[in-house]
């Protein structure tokens, strides 16, 4: 079963953090990254940017609009995901907990939809 | 010249199990043997469509196989321990013709399923247990079965050769294993072989090209077990399971890849040579001996096989052989199935009764199948607006993509009130 492991970030807890601490989370994220490559795991992952970089795209009438900032303005962001590909539900909570986010803001795991279907 | 690439791929899948067998049985080291027959099936894919098959395809792969060995083995070795290491690895007749006992059928035969029971060793999980599986018995390249469950290749490796790492730790050897284990390990290969199946067969108009091997691969090999044991009712059960199944594959999607159900199949788009096979299958097996659950679902598939319309079902004897697998191996899918059934027979309230009893089942709860079958349930006893409610629970929690479609599709088609 796959998962999806978005790493929510809010940036006055992450400024709120000394030196050390913000060269732990980079750190973390070193360490978790090589685990679940070597356990057959890892599918993908990607850091993302700064919200105030986005471009937010709409397409009316046809005509394509392209605005600065992000789609929904929260505290909260995506900053990044790793997809993993894994035994259970357990398993992927079991993951998230492992990444160094978790412990500053939270981990969202959703599973990933499959293309494949029963005849119901 | 003249020779399709699938001819070659055919050939060398065939002959991997055979290869591995005889290279394991001369060197003793599955993990190692196992990378290199690897190697030796990608060396011949790509020589062999342009260059022509060899003589002895059997013979050539394990004289390369075996080449790949001692290279290995010799710049694995340091130095000093090199050349006794690597005289210990050669063995007399020094690789280049193939031993007296690589000929003879029956020993190479007897190695597939001693193969499939150390690929489906009890330490490896399900998935793993495929994995390994088609790539020492199936032949497949480790890049095939990455695509095939959309993963990194590297990550596919990774799981293999972890998978071999355990086998070898839990000191598993390439032999038969002795009853009563066989018995256990056997059902534990046809488990895995019915997943390599569902994994091809479930797949929908976009994932067909990556997955449709996998369900010509399982039926492959499952045929390969059957004429080794074809006394084991449960291995042609399963086989006539899988034939019965793949022939409704053609009508199980619709032009847009949505999915059919089977009672709104064109079941004239059904496979009836594939039929005949099941069936044939089916009637030669069900009389002998004990009756296990691969028997009974194929005597299922081999029922709704027999009707010529939806409407001409005979659903009392489904609901008998359901009642029967319900007690030889009960499972919530079977469950599920059974409430189905007994609603074709005393109506949709005595399946909705009986879905209500089950809410508080542990393995059911939750479980976006059952919102379906109550969803489905609901419709035939009229009820639109649970009907509705039920579809669209049930499409919320389904993780399948086609599936989704399809439950949006039927609550949409109730209405929006």
């Amino acid at each position: 079963m796959k998962y999806l492991l978005m790493i929510y970030m809010n940036e006055d807890v992450f400024e709120a953090l000394s030196q050390d601490e913000r060269n732990a989370v980079f750190a973390g994220h070193d360490a978790f990254a090589p685990k679940i490559r070597e356990s057959g795991e890892f599918i993908g992952t990607a850091a993302l940017t700064n919200p105030t970089q986005s471009k937010t795209v709409r397409v009316r009438d046809g005509v394509t609009s392209a605005t600065d900032g992000p789609y929904i303005e929260t505290k909260e962001y995506l900053a990044g995901y790793y997809a993993v590909d894994c035994d259970s539900m357990d398993r992927a909570i079991e993951l998230a907990a492992m990444i160094p986010d978790a412990a500053l803001t939270a981990i969202e795991v959703r599973p990933v939809m499959d293309e494949s279907g029963l005849e119901l | 010249m003249g020779i399709e690439h699938t001819d070659v791929e055919d050939l060398l899948r065939d002959a991997a199990p055979q290869v591995l067998g005889t290279l394991v049985r001369r060197y003793g080291t599955f993990d190692e043997c196992e990378d290199a027959v690897q190697e030796a099936l990608l060396a011949a894919s790509v020589q062999w469509p342009a260059g022509g098959v060899p003589d002895n395809p059997r013979a050539w792969l394990v004289t390369v196989a075996g080449r790949r060995l001692v290279d290995q083995a010799r710049s694995d070795i340091s130095r000093r321990h090199r050349e006794e290491a690597v005289a210990a690895m050669t063995p007399v007749d020094h690789l280049v013709a193939p031993a007296p006992d690589d000929d003879p059928r029956a020993a190479d035969r007897d190695d597939t399923l001693t193969l499939l029971m150390l690929c489906c060793h009890p330490s490896l999980s399900p998935p793993t247990q495929a994995a390994l599986t088609l790539r020492a018995v199936g032949g497949l390249t480790t890049a095939e079965i990455a695509r095939a469950y959309f993963v990194p290749e590297a990550t596919m490796a990774q799981r293999i050769s972890r998978a071999k790492q355990s086998i070898k730790r839990a000191g598993s050897r390439f032999e038969m294993p002795a009853e009563p284990e066989l018995t256990d390990r056997l059902r534990v290969v046809l488990q895995v072989l019915y997943l390599i199946f569902n994994e091809g067969y479930t797949a929908s108009s976009g994932t067909v090209l990556a997955r449709a091997d996998l369900t010509r691969e399982a039926i492959r090999l499952t045929r390969a077990v059957h004429e080794l044991r074809p006394d084991d009712g449960e291995v042609a059960g399963l086989l006539a399971l899988m034939i019965l199944t793949e022939a409704r594959r053609a009508a199980r999607t619709g032009p847009d890849g949505e999915l059919v159900p089977l009672t709104e199949q064109d079941r004239t788009r059904w496979d009836a040579d594939a039929i005949r096979a099941g069936l044939a299958l089916v009637a030669a097996t069900l009389p002998h001996g004990p009756v296990g659950p691969y028997q009974v679902q194929a005597a299922i598939a081999a029922v709704h096989a027999e009707a010529p319309r939806a409407a001409d079902t005979d659903w009392p004897q489904i609901l008998s052989l359901y009642d029967l697998l319900s007690v030889l191996a009960p499972n919530p899918m079977v469950t599920l199935n059974r409430v189905v059934a007994l609603a074709m027979v005393h109506g949709p309230r005595a399946g909705l009764d009986l879905l209500a009893s089950l809410d508080t089942d542990p393995q059911l709860a939750g479980h976006h199948r059952v919102d379906a079958v109550r969803a489905h349930l609901l419709e035939m006893a009229g009820d639109r607006g649970a009907a509705r409610m039920a579809y669209q629970q049930a499409a919320r929690k389904t993780t399948s993509v086609p599936e989704q479609r399809y439950l949006s599709a039927r609550a949409a088609r109730l209405g929006t009130t």
